[in-house]
């Protein structure tokens, strides 16, 4: 999936600015790498990215690798196209998915499927990163398909 | 120490409402409409608007306070707020603290509004068109999801999917809504009925639960409700309407970023609804008229079980239109139209259908209703609702 014929959504949608609380992030998907915040003083991950952590209340948040994978917590299936990019192009799928492994926490993203196919709550998925090369600054996506999945 | 509560301590002594267009109809300019809603409202209370001292709205208003008691030659300004959060989340907010101004006397005459001219603005359901997005944003436009409809689609999903809950109970929803604007001449959907072939014929909007009557339309109007001390509505043109409570914010972490509420699932009137009832010293089996805001009708669902209306258990045996009518049905519910078919005025229409419903003018009258319930747009967040009354329900 890591071919630009092969992405999820067309061309034309914006893209993800990069400011500096969600940098590391940014920079860990160009390296195919899935980093979340992880507070150095209580260990415990949080998304999206915050100034402090809303347990403990530290600024020194770290960031750190997790496990590429997690179970879808709910979808959708978008069909009325509401940026020009998008028209011709529905519907797709978006999920939920929640990282067990990291906290529970949960990331958007599309779930590489067909138009028609199920969607299931608790099915098992795997990241899929999406390189943006052509964009200035580059920028990839992260993906999801069924694990163990074509 | 005296009890804090504004439970009784205010009144709703006028409505008012610009006629509604669909968007980009009205003639008139969005801050024109507001105008003409104070002063309807005004108008309608018997007050000089130049008596007006607050102003208090929502969803980031473009009218603001200051250039209405300009333009209005009000004698003096002594409370101007503006709730935080977009859409409709803010509509009972706004009557609350109009309320809260009232009640502390930091100010006697307070106008809660609304204003909407999307034909002069920019629309609602349209994704963004910027190169870059940044904040929240960045997560989840990238991946088409951009509009109201997709950002609160994942709630209703997982919501219903859990309880077992069908389509059909959310048809029923704006079953009613369409239901009652056929009989409300103010209403922009009046002589476009809604049945059930319809609804299910109509295109999806977002799978699995929004086809396109799911969905709010979007509109231009204005409208506004004067709120004064309990005292003085006594001598006013009207029978009283009296605030019972309102109530406002979110539960824990509700506005988590990037989709991470821990109690996602929910139109975020969990703690809202406790605080509710506390101060209105009353529970969902006293509610005459229910007032629910549509901005979807899964968001509906959500605030009616969240303020203990509807049980998920038997929500698919209680959501049919029969249920919801205002003449038969157990809970009367959108009598007006509601924002799918009398106006998307962001729930400030239900709030004047609210005080209709008490002053007995109401073009689909309950039968003597002493308590109607206004809950504000669902699963933003913060949200707002509010219970309003006769003297007989103090």
């Amino acid at each position: 999936m890591n071919d630009k014929n092969a992405r999820a959504l067309p061309a034309g949608l914006p893209a993800p600015g990069v400011e500096p609380l969600s940098a590391p992030y940014w920079a860990g998907t160009r390296a195919g790498k899935l980093v979340v915040q992880r507070c150095t003083a209580c260990g415990r991950h949080q998304w999206g990215p915050e100034w402090i952590c809303h347990r403990c209340h530290a600024f020194d948040l770290g960031w750190a690798e997790v496990a590429p994978r997690g179970r879808i917590w709910s979808w959708e299936r978008p069909h009325h196209p509401v940026h020009p990019a998008l028209t011709g192009h529905t519907p797709y799928t978006i999920v939920l998915v929640e990282l067990a492994h990291a906290d529970g926490i949960r990331m958007v993203g599309n779930l590489l499927c067909g138009p028609t196919d199920p969607v299931t709550i608790g099915a098992e998925v795997e990241a899929v990163f999406e390189p943006h090369d052509e964009a200035t600054p580059l920028y990839t996506l992260v993906q999801w398909r069924l694990a163990g999945g074509a | 120490m005296a009890e804090r509560t504004l439970r009784g301590k205010v009144a709703i002594a006028g409505i008012g409402e610009t006629i509604y267009y669909k968007h980009g109809q009205s003639p008139d300019a969005e801050f024109k409409l507001a105008l003409r809603a104070v002063l309807a409202a005004c108008a309608d209370a018997g007050i000089d608007p130049r008596e007006v001292d607050g102003f208090a709205s929502y969803g980031n208003d473009r009218s603001e306070a200051t250039r209405l008691a300009a333009a209005l030659g009000i004698r003096e300004l002594r409370f101007s707020n503006m709730h935080w959060g977009g859409g409709g989340g803010g509509v009972a907010a706004a009557v609350g603290n109009a309320a809260a101004a009232v009640h502390s006397g930091m100010a006697d005459c307070v106008i809660a509004f609304r204003s909407l001219a999307q034909g002069q603005f920019a629309r609602y359901g349209k994704g963004s068109q910027a190169a870059t997005v940044t904040g929240d944003d960045a997560f989840a436009v990238p991946y088409g999801l951009m509009s109201p409809a997709q950002r609160f689609a994942m709630k209703i999903t997982r919501f219903m999917t859990d309880h077992g809950i069908r389509h059909e109970a959310l048809r029923s929803i704006a079953l009613a809504s369409y239901h009652h604007a056929q009989t409300n001449p103010r209403a922009v959907m009046h002589g476009r009925p809604l049945d059930e072939s319809k609804y299910d014929a109509a295109r999806w909007i977002v799978e699995p639960f929004h086809r396109l009557f799911d969905c709010c339309q979007e509109n231009d109007g204005a409208g506004a409700v004067l709120v004064v001390p309990a005292e003085r509505a006594k001598d006013l043109p009207h029978k009283p309407v009296y605030l019972l409570a309102a109530a406002q914010g979110g539960h824990h972490r509700s506005a988590a970023p990037a989709h991470n509420a821990p109690d996602y699932a929910s139109a975020h009137f969990k703690t809202v609804a406790k605080n509710l009832w506390a101060m209105a010293k009353m529970g969902p089996s006293d509610v005459d008229v229910v007032q629910a805001y549509e901005n979807f009708t899964g968001g509906v669902l959500l605030s009616l079980v969240e303020h203990g209306f509807v049980e998920p258990k038997t929500a698919n045996e209680f959501l049919v239109l029969d249920n919801l009518k205002f003449d038969a049905g157990r809970m009367p519910l959108n009598t007006s139209g509601g924002n799918l078919a009398e106006c998307y005025m962001h729930g400030l229409e239900m709030v004047n259908e609210a005080v209709r419903q008490l002053r007995g003018t109401a073009c689909n009258q309950v039968r003597d209703p002493n308590v109607v319930a206004v809950l504000g747009g669902p699963m933003v967040t913060p949200v707002s609702s509010l219970i309003l009354g006769t003297e007989a329900s103090l």
